[in-house]
């Protein structure tokens, strides 16, 4: 394993440290506590509080700021955060109005916030969650954990994040958060899988010539191994299964993030998004905006996620609503 | 004091760290290759804070829950933290174990494990070993057994539903994602906990 790192120990605090010397004018870190928050404080207004495993980077940490999280707990690489870093989270997040827990769907991080939660009631703070569960890979039934959460959270976290700044009660946030999380799907794939630095090794193997698809954020293996093929081809797959959920229909607009997971280069994430824009075109599925880059990144794995949003007057709105976070501008 | 205990618990972190690699590697197979890694963190942390002049076995065990609640993360840590927690209850004030009191322990901890983790057995996770254990361990003792008796079965029972985990898919957990993927490995969780029967069986034993 070759890493830039020190010790597998203190990657997340030396992490968490390095963010704030770049951001202090957005970010502040908990003393002990692998939180950060906004440097400012989040007094008056609903606050949301999201986090998980590190290893996503720039998820969740640098989505705190104007227009999107109040905190971010950062757990051990690809570890939900424990309860009682998640509570401190919620109490220094808490601006007096509720708080929302945006929770991606996997087994430990529902119960660890569902955890902190209940701490925090006991405390008098108003609490509510949301479950993000984006991913197509998975069958959504009652014989799996369901479905993961993955890079259409970013969506929330915007969407949510803008509506909680614009002075809605939590109730308002979270009609917001579930229309997001009822609108949005993803689906990725995994060229090359990733290397968790305590595990010192690649989470799976894949072949020279093969892909993975249906991959998560973890390092997961997805659903199907195959021969890699162009990656128009693969766009395709993609696409097809994210389409077949019915959501996205001719005549509809919809905001497209095109979502590296760590390792590859910029140059073929707008290679993908080419061919998308040209199968969206086809379909006469008309793109409102689109993000393109490094949002929830899975280490130094090479592969990108499709997240495709359906948006209407009111998504729009908050989507173009300004946001100022170390890792998502909105003007 | 309750120098008993603490040298017990202190055996099942030394085990868990011992195989630190091998549950990592059980889980790169069907999960995301943290489970030993994780579970590793939790007990360093737990031999650091346990001590022998906790005042008795519940007190050892609540600690022991609350420090792999806050250092596990993950799904272990919530399952295994509430699992002992919630054996802590059932053993507070105690300074002896006895054979009675040994399963109404595993049976809290199980009722624990099953209502944080909304799982049955025959899922894939470590309900597979332990509900099996229980019922070994019940049925020896309900005929006279006695508490290493009843273990020896607990463990023979824990072992056999290490090898279920292999001939089923996986309904709870990242390994679900899998789907028949994950037929043919055995699960990392269900290792662990046999793992920890087997370190409290030899323990007794001396």
């Amino acid at each position: 394993m070759k890493k830039l790192i020190n010790g597998v120990d203190n990657v997340v605090d030396e992490m968490l440290d390095g963010m704030i010397a770049a951001y202090p004018q957005y970010l502040k870190r908990l003393d002990g506590f692998d939180v950060v928050v906004r440097a400012g404080g989040s007094d008056g207004k609903v606050a949301l509080v999201s986090g998980g495993g590190s290893g996503h980077e720039p998820a969740h940490g640098g989505y705190v700021g104007k227009g999107m999280l109040d905190g971010a707990i950062a757990g051990a690489v690809f570890t939900s955060p424990t309860p009682d870093q998640i509570f401190e989270a919620i109490k220094a997040a808490n601006g007096g109005k509720g708080v929302l827990l945006v929770i991606k769907n996997y087994t430990g991080d529902v119960m660890n916030f569902e955890m902190a939660a209940d701490m925090a009631r006991d405390e008098g703070i108003e609490v509510d969650q949301v479950i993000t569960a984006d991913d197509v890979a998975v069958e959504n039934s009652t014989w799996t954990t369901g479905r993961r959460g993955i890079a259409g959270t970013i969506f929330v976290h915007k969407l949510a994040g803008a509506c909680a700044e614009a002075g809605g009660s939590l109730a308002d946030v979270k009609a917001v958060a579930e229309k997001v999380i009822a609108n949005v799907r993803s689906m990725g794939m995994a060229v090359d899988a990733c290397t968790v630095p305590a595990a010192g090794k690649p989470s799976f193997d894949l072949a020279e010539d093969e892909v993975e698809i249906g991959i998560g954020i973890h390092g997961e293996p997805g659903v199907n191994r195959e021969k890699i093929s162009p990656v128009n081809d693969i766009v395709d797959k993609l696409l097809a299964k994210i389409l077949a959920e019915g959501i996205y229909n001719a005549g509809d607009e919809v905001a497209v993030m095109v979502n590296g997971m760590g390792g590859t280069p910029l140059m073929e994430l707008f290679v993908a998004n080419k061919h998308l824009a040209d199968e969206l075109a086809k379909k006469n599925i008309k793109v409102y905006k689109t993000l393109v880059g490094n949002y929830m990144t899975s280490l130094d794995m090479e592969g990108f996620s499709i997240t495709l949003l359906k948006v209407d007057d009111e998504l729009k709105k908050l989507l173009d609503a300004p946001a100022d976070t170390p890792a998502f501008v909105q003007a | 004091m309750s120098t008993r205990i603490y040298d017990c618990l202190k055996c099942i972190g030394e085990k868990i760290i011992e195989n630190k690699d091998f549950l990592t590697d059980l889980d790169r197979e069907i999960g995301d290759a943290d489970h030993g890694v994780n579970m590793a963190r939790g007990f360093t942390a737990v031999i650091e804070k346990t001590s022998p002049d906790d005042p008795d076995i519940g007190a050892v065990l609540k600690k022991t829950g609350m420090t792999l609640l806050s250092t596990v993360g993950g799904a272990s840590g919530p399952l295994y933290g509430t699992a002992y927690m919630e054996a802590a209850k059932v053993l507070a004030g105690k300074d002896t174990l006895s054979a009675e009191d040994f399963k109404a322990a595993l049976e809290a901890a199980i009722a624990g494990i099953q209502k944080r983790g909304k799982a049955e057995k025959g899922e894939k996770t470590m309900l597979d070993s332990l509900i099996p254990a229980l019922d070994a361990y019940s049925a020896k003792i309900a005929e006279g057994g006695s508490l290493v008796d009843g273990l020896e079965k607990a463990c023979e029972a824990a072992e056999e539903g290490i090898e279920f985990t292999k001939t089923i898919a996986a309904t709870k957990g990242r390994a679900s994602y899998l789907g028949d993927r994950s037929i043919g490995h055995q699960d990392p969780g269900a290792t662990s906990a046999t793992m920890t029967l087997e370190v409290i069986r030899d323990f007794l034993k001396g």
